[in-house]
C-alpha cells in the first residue's frame, strides 16, 4: 500500500481513553455527535483512526461517521495549537469591525482561518457569534473571552500569551 | 452588606470574574454572591451592593480600583467620590425602568446557581399549581388566552402546537427546547439560561405536562459553555428537590430532562434539522408534513419551542392569560426581548411590550447612535431578516407590521447601523453566512446562495455590472420559491430589503464605482485634509507600505498608487484629518 506512506491511517491513538465514553454511549441510539464531542475533547481533534475505531465500536458505517463529523463546524481533523482563538465574525462584530481584527491576527501570527502557527502555539477559527455581542468585536481564547477589541489590544493579548508560554 | 457581582458571559468577558475573585478573597465585611445578566451589557462589569435594604449599582468597575472601592464599602462611605463616580447614572437607570420584564424578570436579580433564590422569587409555584389544580387542556386554554406566539422566529401560536402534540396519540412524546440561537447578533436565550435557568425548566415542565411528554431535551448551541454549566447545575438541583424526575411534587406526573450540546451548524436551529441532529445525524431538514407534533424525534409526537417562549410560560400560568394578552397589539401579545447591538450607545437586552415602535427601542431606550453619527438602518431577524431604514423607524413592533417591511420579528436580534455601514456589504455578509451554512440538500439554496454571493462580491469589489441588481432580484425570487426549508426561503431577505431601501448604494457601487459609506476598500481612496493635518507623522509611521510622506509639522500626503487601503492611518489620526 504505497499511497499509505504519508497517510495517517496507520496511526494509533490510545483508545483506552475513549473506552468509558463508548461504554456509556456506543449502544444508545442517536449518540454519535456526543461521542465525537467527547473524542475531540480527549484527543484535541478527531484523528482518522479514532473515527474508524468509533465506527467499529458503534456499528455505524465509517462513511456515516465521517459524514456527520464533517457536517458540523465544531469538529476538527487536525491538531490545534495550545491557544485556540475563536474569533467572532457575527453580525454585531462585523458591524463593529471584526474584519480588521481578523486581519490583525492573521498578520501577527502569519496564519489564516483554520490554520495553526508552525510553533503549535496558536490556532485561529472564525465563528459566528459568541453571544457577547454588546462587547463586539469579541474573541475567545481557550475558555477566556475578550471583548471590545481593537487591533492594538489584540496584539497585546497575543504578545502576553506568547510570553506566558515561553516563561 | 451583600455584594453581588454580575456573572453572565458578557460580564465575565468584561472582567467580572476577576472582580468576583477579588471580593471573595479579600472581603470579610460582606456576603459575596453572583447574579446573571441584567441586560445592561454596555456597563459591564456591574456590581450591586445591598446595604440596609438599599441597593446601589456600580458600573464598569475595573480591577485596579478594587482596593479603594472595597475600602469605601467597608467604611459604608457611600458618598465617597470614587463610589459616586461609578454609581449607576439616572440616564442608565431609565434603560431598565422603561422596560417591562417577564421573560427576563429574574435575570440579573437572583443567583442563577441557587434554586432557593428562584423559589424565593416565586419560582415553581406555577408548576405546582398546574400539577395540583389543572388539566392539560386547561393549561393549553390559558396559553391560548395569553396569545403567546413562538419567540424563535416564526411567531406561530404556542397553544396550537401544544394542542396538536396533545392530540397525537402515542405512548412516548417529547418536549424539545430550541436553544440553538443561531442568529449572530442575538443573545437573549443565552442570557435566560445563564441568568434564570429554573425559569426555563419550569416553563418546559408545564409544556411537557400540557402535551403529555415524559422526556424533555434542551438543544444548546455549542458556543455557550457557561449556559450549559448553569443549566446542568439547575437540572440537578430540580431533580434533588423533586421538581424533575418521577412523580413530580407528588402529582403522578413524571418527566426527565437532559441537555444536548449542538455542534455548530446554523441550520440545526430549524426544527426538523434539530431533530435530525438530536438523532445523531447530519442536521438536514425534513420535508413537512408530517409536522413534529405528529412525527418528530424518533418518529414520535414532539413539540419544539424556543427558550424565550418557555421563559414566559410560568409567568402566564401565575398571572393568567389575560394579563399577558393585555399587553401588545391586536396580533402580537405580551412582551418581546431584543438584543440591541451594533453602533448603539446603550447596547444590551431590552424587553418591552409589543406595540412599541423601533424608535422607542433604539432611541428612547438604547440612546441612539454612538459617536454622534447618523442612524442608517436596523437589521432584524438576522440572516432570515432584513434592514429597516430611517423612514420606517416608527414601525410598530408586531409580527405582521414588521413582516410588511420585508424584515421579520425574528428571534429578536437588532443590529443598529450608522452612516459608515455599507448596505451592500451587509447583504454580502449575510449571503456569505447563508452560503456557508446551507446544508446542501436542495439545489436552490446550495447553488443559488453561492451565485448571489459571487455577484455581491463582485459589486463590493468594484466589478459590478449593469443588470446585476435585476439578476439578484431574479435569483432571490427563485430561491424563495424553490428552497426546501426556512433557511433558503428567507436567505434572500437581507438582499431584497437592502435593494428595496438602499438601491442607490447598489447603483453607486456598480455605476459610479463608489461606496457611499466609505467602507468597501476597492472603491475608496484615502486622502489627507491639509487644513486639518498637523504633521504629527503618526500616520506615516503606522502605514505598513510607506505610502505617506511629509515633513514634521507640515501636512502629509498619501501616495494613492502605493496605498493598500488598510485604513490604519485613518484610525490613528487624532485630528480626523484623513477621509475617504
Ligand atoms: C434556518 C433556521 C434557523 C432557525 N434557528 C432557530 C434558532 O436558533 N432558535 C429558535 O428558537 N428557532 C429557530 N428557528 C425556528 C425553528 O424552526 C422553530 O420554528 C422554533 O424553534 C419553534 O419555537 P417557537 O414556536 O417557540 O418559536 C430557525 C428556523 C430556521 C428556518
Ligand atoms: S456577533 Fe460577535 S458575539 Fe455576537
Amino acid at each position: 500500500m504505497e499511497h499509505c506512506e504519508n497517510c495517517k491511517c496507520k496511526e494509533k491513538h490510545d483508545y483506552a481513553l475513549l473506552a468509558p465514553v463508548l461504554e456509556e454511549y456506543a449502544k444508545v441510539p442517536g449518540s454519535l455527535i456526543t461521542i465525537l464531542q467527547h473524542a475531540q475533547e480527549i484527543y484535541g481533534y478527531l484523528p482518522t483512526d479514532v473515527l474508524w475505531h468509533i465506527a467499529e465500536e458503534t456499528g455505524i458505517k465509517p462513511a456515516k461517521v465521517l459524514g456527520v463529523a464533517t457536517f458540523y463546524t465544531q469538529f476538527r481533523f487536525k491538531p490545534v495549537g495550545k491557544y485556540l482563538i475563536l474569533l467572532c465574525c457575527g453580525t454585531a462584530c462585523h458591524v463593529n469591525g471584526a474584519k480588521k481584527i481578523e486581519e490583525t491576527i492573521c498578520e501577527e501570527l502569519g496564519i489564516k482561518d483554520g490554520d495553526t502557527t508552525d510553533d503549535g502555539l496558536f490556532s485561529l477559527k472564525v465563528v459566528a457569534c459568541l453571544g457577547c455581542c454588546s462587547l463586539s468585536p469579541v474573541m475567545m481564547i481557550n475558555d477566556e473571552t475578550y471583548g471590545s477589541l481593537t487591533p492594538d489590544k489584540v496584539k497585546k493579548i497575543l504578545k502576553e500569551l506568547r510570553e506566558k508560554s515561553e516563561a | 452588606m451583600k455584594i453581588v457581582v454580575g456573572q453572565g458571559s458578557c460580564g465575565i468577558a468584561a472582567g467580572a470574574g476577576k472582580i468576583y475573585d477579588y471580593f471573595k478573597e479579600n472581603t470579610s465585611f460582606a456576603e459575596i454572591s453572583i447574579t446573571g445578566c441584567i441586560g445592561m451589557c454596555y456597563l459591564e462589569p456591574i456590581v450591586d451592593v445591598i446595604h440596609d435594604g438599599i441597593k446601589r449599582t456600580y458600573c464598569k468597575v475595573s480591577a485596579d480600583i478594587l482596593p479603594e472601592f472595597s475600602k469605601a464599602l467597608e467604611e459604608k462611605d457611600f458618598e465617597n467620590e470614587l463610589l459616586k463616580k461609578y454609581e449607576l447614572k439616572d440616564e442608565d437607570k431609565a434603560f431598565l425602568e422603561k422596560q417591562t420584564r417577564i421573560a427576563l424578570r429574574n435575570c440579573g436579580i437572583i443567583n442563577p446557581e441557587s434554586i432557593d433564590d428562584y423559589i424565593q422569587a416565586g419560582g415553581y409555584k406555577a408548576l405546582t399549581k398546574v400539577l395540583e389544580e389543572m388539566t392539560p387542556e386547561q393549561v393549553i386554554e390559558v396559553i391560548k388566552t395569553s396569545g403567546l406566539a413562538g419567540r424563535g422566529g416564526a411567531g406561530f401560536p404556542t397553544w396550537f402546537k401544544w394542542n396538536a402534540a396533545r392530540q397525537s396519540q402515542s405512548e412516548q412524546k417529547y418536549l424539545i427546547c430550541n436553544a440553538d440561537e443561531g442568529d449572530p447578533g442575538a443573545f437573549m436565550d443565552r442570557a435566560v439560561i445563564e441568568s434564570d435557568p429554573h425559569n426555563l425548566i419550569e416553563g418546559m415542565l408545564i409544556g411537557a405536562y400540557a402535551i403529555g411528554a415524559s422526556e424533555a431535551v434542551v438543544y444548546v448551541r455549542a458556543e455557550y459553555p457557561l449556559a450549559i454549566v448553569r443549566l446542568t447545575n439547575a437540572i440537578k438541583q430540580a431533580e434533588e428537590r423533586g421538581f424533575l424526575g418521577n412523580n413530580i411534587a407528588g402529582s403522578g406526573f413524571s418527566c426527565k430532562m437532559r441537555i444536548k450540546a449542538g455542534a455548530g451548524a446554523f441550520v440545526c436551529g430549524e426544527e426538523t434539522a434539530l431533530i435530525e441532529s438530536l438523532e445523531g445525524q447530519r442536521g438536514m431538514p425534513r420535508l413537512k408534513p408530517p409536522f413534529p407534533a405528529q412525527k418528530g424525534y424518533w418518529q414520535q409526537p414532539s413539540n419544539i419551542n424556543n427558550v424565550e417562549t418557555f421563559a414566559n410560560v410560568a409567568w402566564i400560568l401565575s398571572n393568567g392569560g389575560e394579563a399577558f394578552a393585555a399587553m401588545g397589539t391586536e396580533d402580537s401579545k405580551g412582551t418581546k426581548v431584543f438584543a440591541l447591538t451594533g453602533k448603539i450607545k446603550r447596547g444590551g437586552l431590552v424587553e418591552i411590550p409589543m406595540g412599541k415602535t423601533l424608535r422607542d427601542v433604539i432611541f428612547d431606550i438604547g440612546g441612539g447612535i454612538r459617536n454622534n453619527k447618523e442612524f442608517k438602518a436596523v437589521q432584524m431577524g438576522g440572516p432570515s431578516g432584513g434592514c429597516i431604514p430611517t423612514e420606517l423607524l416608527d414601525t410598530v413592533i408586531d409580527y405582521k407590521k414588521l413582516s410588511a417591511t420585508g424584515a421579520i420579528m425574528g428571534s429578536g436580534g437588532m443590529v443598529v447601523m450608522d452612516e459608515t455601514t455599507c448596505m451592500v456589504d451587509m447583504a454580502r455578509f449575510f449571503l456569505d453566512f447563508t452560503a456557508k451554512e446551507s446544508c446542501g440538500k436542495c439545489i436552490h439554496c446550495r447553488i443559488g446562495t453561492k451565485r448571489m454571493l459571487e455577484i455581491l462580491n463582485r459589486i463590493v469589489n468594484g466589478e459590478g455590472r449593469d443588470g446585476d441588481i435585476e439578476l439578484l432580484e431574479e435569483l432571490c425570487m427563485t430561491i424563495k420559491d424553490g428552497a426546501l426549508c426556512g433557511l433558503g426561503q428567507t436567505a434572500p431577505n437581507p438582499v431584497l430589503t437592502t435593494i428595496k431601501y438602499f438601491r442607490n448604494e447598489y447603483e453607486a457601487h456598480i455605476y459610479d464605482k463608489k461606496c457611499p459609506a466609505g467602507h468597501c476598500a476597492s472603491l475608496i481612496t484615502y486622502q489627507i485634509d491639509a487644513d486639518k493635518c498637523r504633521g504629527c507623522t503618526l500616520c506615516a509611521r503606522q502605514c505598513p507600505v510607506g505610502a505617506i510622506s511629509g515633513k514634521v509639522k507640515e501636512p502629509h500626503v498619501i501616495d494613492t498608487e502605493k496605498c493598500i487601503k488598510c485604513g490604519k492611518c485613518r484610525e490613528s489620526c487624532k485630528f480626523g484629518a484623513i477621509h475617504v
